[in-house]
């Protein structure tokens, strides 16, 4: 689907401020949660190149873009394990939930 | 839009929910209590996003596809395993494994569409290949030097800023060049090659301490040219996605930057170790007092109100266990314990908090420096373990100090400080810390781990 320059540049300018807001928020006790999963979403560029290995439009592209899955996946499944691995170990005091 | 087959509705349809459920992610974040469901819901949309793509028209074959996505799991599950001591160094690998992605996908787009690139989209794919290629190398030459497979003293030399801004210049000027006369194809891999020096360079001059502003900064490049991918591709997810990287690692970087005083643009041109001001020659032997497991755990058990202050040392003497050993002791006999945690302790941000609650300990006993100084003058003893600079009294009393203005944790106001240590040497930036020399400092000089475990010794053994 078509994106104009100007459309695009509003979609980036927004959800950078989004992205200002709603991160400002996060506690700093969960800063080392946080980059590994804005990683893990970062890693969303694997339908880039899902696409780009699927129309196997030249051997570079299917070559290049089969590395990039690669990196990619192991990203998003790599780093929401570990980001839940770690958020499971924040436990509050007092009374512990199972 | 009148044209658009049912098909591509659907995909946007599934890219536009799992925009909201990414942002979503991100919002349930903001505290411990919702964030594990924020994990749940990047992974919805992730899986969205991926089910939706591989049912779009336009893929022919999904051999390598498959190929792909396996090999990538493979390698995924155990980073998702590793070591909470090793995150740092696992983190700094996927803003690499992220950049090289990135890259690689610019490149196939480049020559599948040169000689005939729009100007524009030339320029995104230039800042896309480019951000990339740096971000790839600097990000695994700082998971090499976490792993401490490669030196951790940073390296230096005359003239660095100067080479490296250099190289920078030249990337962009290919690219420059690149946006007017896109028929120059061979120019294209060199507009990788030296960002992928340049890359190297950068993290060259950094030392072990500098790690959680550069580890945030390689964040924010990551997104930034996941963020160009996205108008490449024209793909709105894809920026929004990269936006919101972008934005974290931001944050995080001038969050760090802050907190070590350094100002962003000295961050963003890389001059990270190079403030080494030395410590000047006045080096006389000032006597210190020292005390023993023993004495410790009396002043300890005799407190109501302690709070310990973990550094990089903490983590590197693996003496998070013991720390918890102690807490509970403590805590046990009424007295009132607390974690002071300065943003830079450790090898990134919030390294601390994730190695004490991986050893149990609330996160509500965990504070942030803000929250914490205004205790400190009614604190009996403030134990630091591993941590020097974020400490040190200097960089508020005295405007000769290389650390001066820096942001640090008020122990010097508690009326008994404790540090362990496991000698008299000075700290990352070599500056000394009158906080040794205080009438109510007690060196405790050993490891951290066998120090604390003496102690716990002590304090149980003395109450059975």
């Amino acid at each position: 689907m078509k994106l104009d320059l100007i459309t695009g540049l509003y979609v980036f300018m927004l959800a950078a401020f989004i992205g200002f807001e709603v991160i400002r928020r996060v506690s700093p006790l969960l800063h080392t949660p946080l980059m590994s999963l804005t990683n893990a979403l970062d890693a969303i560029a694997v339908v880039g190149a899902i696409i780009l290995v699927g129309e196997g439009k030249s051997r570079l592209a299917t070559i290049l873009g089969t590395i990039a899955i690669v990196a990619a996946t192991s990203n998003i499944v790599g780093g929401f394990m570990i980001t839940d691995r770690m958020l499971k170990m924040f436990k509050a005091s007092g009374p512990r939930k199972p | 839009m009148t044209n658009m087959i049912a098909s591509e509705y659907i995909l946007e349809i599934a890219y536009l929910i799992a925009t909201a459920l990414f942002v979503l992610s991100l919002k349930w974040l903001s505290s411990p209590v919702t964030a594990r469901r924020g994990v749940w819901a990047g992974e919805a949309g992730m899986l969205l996003a991926i089910v939706g793509t591989l049912l779009h028209g336009g893929i022919v074959s999904y051999r390598w596809i498959a190929i792909g996505l396996v090999l990538g799991t493979m390698i995924g599950v155990p980073l998702g395993k590793v070591a909470m001591t090793a995150v740092p160094q696992r983190t700094a690998l996927s803003h690499a494994f992220g950049a090289l992605c990135v890259t690689l996908v610019g490149t196939s787009e480049f020559y599948l569409r040169a000689p005939n690139v729009p100007g524009f989209m030339m320029g995104v794919l230039s800042l896309e290949v480019i951000l990339g290629a740096l971000t790839f190398t600097g990000s695994l030459m700082a998971a090499g030097k976490l792993q401490e497979v490669l030196p951790q003293r940073p390296i230096t030399y005359k003239g660095q800023n100067f080479v490296n801004l250099g190289l920078l210049a030249i990337a962009i000027g290919i690219g420059a060049t690149l946006v007017k006369h896109p028929d120059k194809m061979y120019l294209f891999p060199f507009m990788i090659g030296i960002p992928l020096v340049f890359g190297v360079m950068m993290i060259i001059p950094i030392g072990g301490a500098d790690m959680p502003t550069v580890i945030s900064l390689l964040n924010s490049y990551a997104g930034l040219s996941a963020a160009a991918m996205g108008f490449v591709l024209q793909s709105k997810l894809l920026i929004i996605a990269g936006a919101l990287d972008g934005a974290s690692g931001f944050i995080l970087s001038v969050n760090m930057s802050k907190a070590m005083n350094r100002s962003f643009t000295n961050v963003l041109f890389g001059a990270f170790g190079q403030e080494q001001v030395t410590a000047k020659g006045a080096k006389e032997a000032r006597p210190v007092r020292s005390a023993s497991p023993e004495e410790a755990a009396g002043i300890l058990t005799a407190a109501s109100k302690v709070v310990i202050v973990p550094g990089y040392g903490m983590a590197v003497a693996q003496a998070q266990h013991k720390v918890r050993e102690l807490y509970d002791a403590l805590t046990k006999r009424g007295v009132d314990v607390k974690f002071g945690i300065h943003p830079v302790a450790g090898r990134m941000p919030g390294h601390m908090n994730v190695l004490l609650a991986e050893a149990d300990i609330p996160y509500d006993k965990l504070l942030e420096m803000d929250e914490i100084n205004g205790d400190f003058p009614q604190t009996d003893v403030a134990l630091i373990i591993g941590a020097n600079d974020v400490t040190n009294p200097a960089a508020r009393e005295d405007t000769s100090s290389p650390i001066y203005g820096m942001p640090i944790l008020d122990v010097d106001k508690a009326h008994t400080v404790m540090v362990i240590k496991r000698g008299m040497g000075a700290g990352f930036a070599g500056i000394e810390n009158p906080l040794y020399y205080m009438d109510k400092t007690l060196m405790l000089f050993g490891d951290a781990k066998n120090f604390v475990g003496s102690i716990v010794r002590e304090i149980s053994g003395g109450h059975n």
